[in-house]
């Protein structure tokens, strides 16, 4: 089987893997890499458990093949705490009790992280939307509603 | 035969590579991978094209070109385009819509290719192999095509006339029970000219309700104006039945789901 | 939240410390850093895949299997039919002893419904895994099928499961579980008013975000580690065991963290045939469902039909209570005889009625075999009893609630199954919930107790 080089940065450090053709970005995290934080839910886009940030986007990386993400910064929820301490979203996530199985909130972090990258002062509105592509079977949203609500209060309270 | 990717800088050299069995093109991954993943060994090479062109949106006037690779985010957020936002946020959530591209969005099945019905209601132009031909007729032969769709190009006026709606049991997203397009021009008396009404999940493709446009023409957009558009709503289609509705609702509301777009 | 401890204020201390207290979930600092471990989270150097070869038919003999094209292929370690399971012929609860075995890990002569399990494929990736289970030829004579509960058990329908023999589950109490209390023809003969309704439900997918699956590593001793995300740890070891006729300590299983279950990981599907993969090729071995699958292929709640039918006085007393319950089981028993006895017990609901029949039948079909899910066997019921009771109350033109406060169970009155009622909280609960939903009710009602009648 014929492997290719892939190479990029994943949460700042610089990855470089020979991979068979034809992997997608969500294997070659887990399975080559070693960051399992990344989920494989269903695999088809539909429940984006899989999600990650390419070059500022929001992608899924199980339909995303990992050579054509050479050169491109990768950020996955793994990499959101600095030196023990917790992204905003994720103290947010926790005190909200925002989780429950657990499955999905890496991918719902993901999502949240984009959102108030570009919109720091989001609505509920913009939330919702922000959010819409991430299944959640177990909370029924509104905690983790509230947790990107909040996490983006104390965001702009610390940048005050 | 493992999957495999091959990358080309020209559309030419693509093409020349798709020629080759079991190979597909890859767009924005959300059809050609999401099949794979789930099992569909039909297909061992991707082809994909790099070419800059594939990636532009040009807007001259009232001419609009959008290129194949172009994604529903990248057409949401140009401000030229922002009668279309509506129809490209209707696509996926908004990591699909970080991915999924025009050209894509032309060869999605039924539930999917909701921004397809909006181009059919813009009787856009499709381009393909050097050549170019009307969105109805690629859409009616797509399967036999084996060339790259590079662009799609339409005319489309800022002030207004286009409308689409999509309608979907879960919000903001949710699968298409179907979708609605219309491109409407009137005259000054506040009565029809010229009617383009596209359907989604009326058949298995992006189909025009020409029935409902011609019952349209020379009437104005009342309750009473609309009436034989609406009963004829539903002439020619050939509704899918998926676990987001039955063939025979989605008859029942097409009429109910046109009304609300031509009234509104 | 609000914990309101002047109920029952007498029956406990009041040092409670924790409860009404927010607490962080132990379990939380992993999920939000992506630590946390799932049972996919784990990656062996050798790992193969299984994927399964499915019937296409809802109900048909197989004529022939033929494997030999998915051997040879490329990538293809082991492909495993029917004779390769050492104990093929199973069911769950046989461990509290509710059988027969009835359901096959690999289909063996016939199959019963769309979707299962026939032959496994074990490939060094899962391309070459699903490319392989494409190349399995099986030869199936299609049988007629039967999806409808009252299509099954009627004279002449096709048989879904000779190991049961006739279409319903055989209870010790015959063809279904049976209450009887009172005398129920007599309450209906003095009733001012009779209601009889029908309810029916749809089998409900759990569709949890993690699908099924297995992780299976060979230690190298005989014994196998799996890693799972069942609900049910030991009840699969114990399965397992069964099946692959090992001696339990040969297995170590390890989970406890499941992406979502609700009761869709409790059947004993994935790991048997992944354990029995591992330990014929000496290579871990991973078994997940795709989503498809995961759709499709896992057990749904039961469809269910209920028909009930009452007896009630105009001063809001039901008298008499007759139901009948269908639970549809689908092709296997797994947890349906269960969820259909649970029925049994529950049809009654919350309320005293002192002539009381019941009959629940857990009913073999051609569909997808059900099993458990959030209250499987009592959900369905109580949607159709509190629509039943709206539907009452509005007949004797009386309010729901206050029709509820009428019939409610409180401490010392026999239920139908005959256990006397302890510890009832209904009367507590309605008067809560008549002042937080500002739905007044009468001031008697307000003053009512579940510690005993006329209080």
């Amino acid at each position: 089987m014929a492997k290719v080089p892939v190479q990029f940065t994943l949460n700042g450090a610089e990855k470089a893997e020979f991979i068979d053709s034809g992997t997608t970005l969500l294997h070659a995290l887990r399975d080559k890499i070693g960051d399992t934080s990344p989920k494989g839910g269903c695999h088809q886009g539909t429940c984006g458990a899989c999600s990650v940030i390419i070059d500022g986007e929001l992608r899924l990386s199980c339909l995303t093949l990992a050579e054509t993400c050479n050169g491109a910064a990768i950020t996955t929820t793994s990499g959101l705490s600095k030196g023990g301490v917790l992204h905003p979203l994720q103290r947010a996530f926790l005190d909200a009790f925002a989780t429950q199985c657990g499955f999905c909130t890496p991918g719902m972090i993901m999502a949240a992280k984009v959102l108030l990258d570009q919109t720091p002062n989001p609505s509920r509105d913009e939330v919702v939307e922000a959010l819409s592509g991430n299944i959640c079977r177990c909370t029924g949203y509104e905690p983790i509603i509230q947790a990107v609500l909040t996490a983006a209060r104390s965001n702009s309270q610390n940048a005050a | 035969m493992a999957l495999a990717l091959q990358t080309f800088s020209t559309v030419k050299d693509a093409n020349a590579a798709l020629k080759s069995a079991g190979t597909r093109y890859l767009g924005g991954g959300t059809l050609v991978l999401r099949a794979a993943n789930e099992g569909d060994v039909s297909v061992s090479s991707l082809i994909r094209a790099t070419e800059p062109s594939l990636s532009a949106i040009t807007v001259s006037g009232s001419d609009v070109r959008i290129g194949a690779s172009v994604t529903m985010a990248a057409i949401a957020r140009h401000p030229d385009l922002a009668p279309l936002a509506h129809a490209a946020r209707a696509v996926g959530g908004p990591a699909i819509r970080n991915m999924a591209t025009v050209g894509g969005n032309l060869f999605a099945p039924a539930p999917y290719g909701d921004f397809t019905v909006a181009l059919l209601a813009l009787d856009a132009t499709v381009s393909i192999d050097g050549g170019e031909m009307p969105i109805e007729t690629f859409l009616a032969e797509r399967e036999s095509n084996h060339a790259i769709v590079t662009a799609v190009g339409f005319t489309l006026q800022v002030d207004g006339g286009f409308r689409f709606l999509k309608v979907s049991r879960v919000k903001p997203k949710g699968v298409s029970v179907l979708s609605i397009a219309a491109m409407l021009e009137q005259a000054p008396d506040g009565t029809v000219s010229s009617a383009r009404i596209g359907l989604g999940c009326m058949a298995d493709r992006p189909m025009r309700a020409k029935a409902a446009e011609k019952a349209l023409l020379g009437r104005k957009l009342t309750s009473s104006g609309i009436a034989p558009a609406l009963a004829a709503a539903g002439d020619g289609s050939a509704p899918i039945t998926d676990p987001i509705a039955s063939a025979w609702y989605r008859n029942e509301v097409l009429p109910v789901h046109l009304g609300r777009l031509l009234l509104a | 939240m609000e914990l309101r401890k002047d109920y029952f204020a007498d029956q406990r201390k009041d040092d409670l410390h924790e409860i009404g207290q927010p607490r962080p979930r132990s379990d939380s600092p992993g999920h939000v850093t992506g630590k946390t471990a799932y049972f996919a989270d784990r990656n062996f150097p050798g790992m193969l895949h299984l994927k399964m070869v499915r019937s296409p038919h809802h109900h048909a003999r197989i004529s022939s299997i033929d494997i030999s094209e998915a051997e040879k292929y490329p990538g293809v370690v082991k492909v495993l039919t029917a004779k390769d399971v050492p104990h093929n012929v199973y069911t769950i609860l046989i461990l509290i002893q509710i059988g027969p075995e009835d359901e096959t890990v690999l289909a063996d002569g016939k199959v019963r419904w769309k979707g299962e399990a026939v032959v496994a494929v074990l490939a060094e990736t899962e391309r070459a895994a699903q490319e392989a289970a494409a190349k399995v030829k099986v030869d199936y004579e299609v049988l007629p099928a039967v999806f409808d509960m009252e299509e099954a058990l009627k004279p002449g329908a096709p048989i879904v499961n000779e190991y049961h023999g006739q279409n319903y589950y055989l209870y010790d109490s015959g063809e279904c579980r049976k209450v009887r209390f009172g005398d129920v023809e007599a309450g209906f003969a003095g009733a001012d008013h009779i209601l009889e309704q029908t309810y029916q439900s749809s089998p409900i997918e759990h569709a949890p975000t993690e699908t099924t699956g297995c992780i299976v590593a060979p230690e190298g001793n005989d014994r196998f580690t799996c890693y799972t995300n069942t609900q049910a740890m030991f009840f699969t070891l114990d399965n397992a065991s069964i099946i692959l006729q090992m001696p339990g300590n040969k297995l170590h299983f390890v989970g406890g963290t499941v992406g979502g279950g609700f009761g869709g990981k409790v059947d004993v599907i994935v790991e048997p045939i992944a354990i029995l993969g591992a330990k014929l090729t000496g290579r871990p071995v991973s078994f997940i469902y795709s989503r498809a699958e995961e759709m499709q292929i896992s057990s749904p709640r039961a469809a269910e039909k209920v028909v009930i039918k009452d007896g009630v006085m105009k001063d809001g007393r039901i008298v008499a209570r007759k139901v009948t319950g269908y639970t549809d089981a689908g092709a296997y028993s797994r947890h349906s005889p269960y969820g259909a006895q649970k029925g049994a017990g529950h049809y009654p609901g919350p309320y005293t009625i002192p002539n009381v029949w019941i009959d629940t039948y857990c009913v073999y079909t051609n569909r997808t075999p059900s099993s458990a899910m959030r209250g499987f066997g009592v959900t369905i019921g109580d949607f159709a009893l509190e629509v039943q009771m709206d539907k009452l109350a509005r007949l004797i033109g009386m309010d729901p609630l206050e029709f509820r406060f009428i019939n409610a169970y409180r401490d010392g009155d026999m239920k139908a199954h005959r256990q006397p009622t302890e510890g009832a909280a209904l009367i507590e609960c309605m008067q809560e919930a008549s002042r937080a939903a500002n739905w007044p009710v009468a001031e008697k009602f307000m003053a009512m107790s579940s510690y005993a009648k006329g209080a």
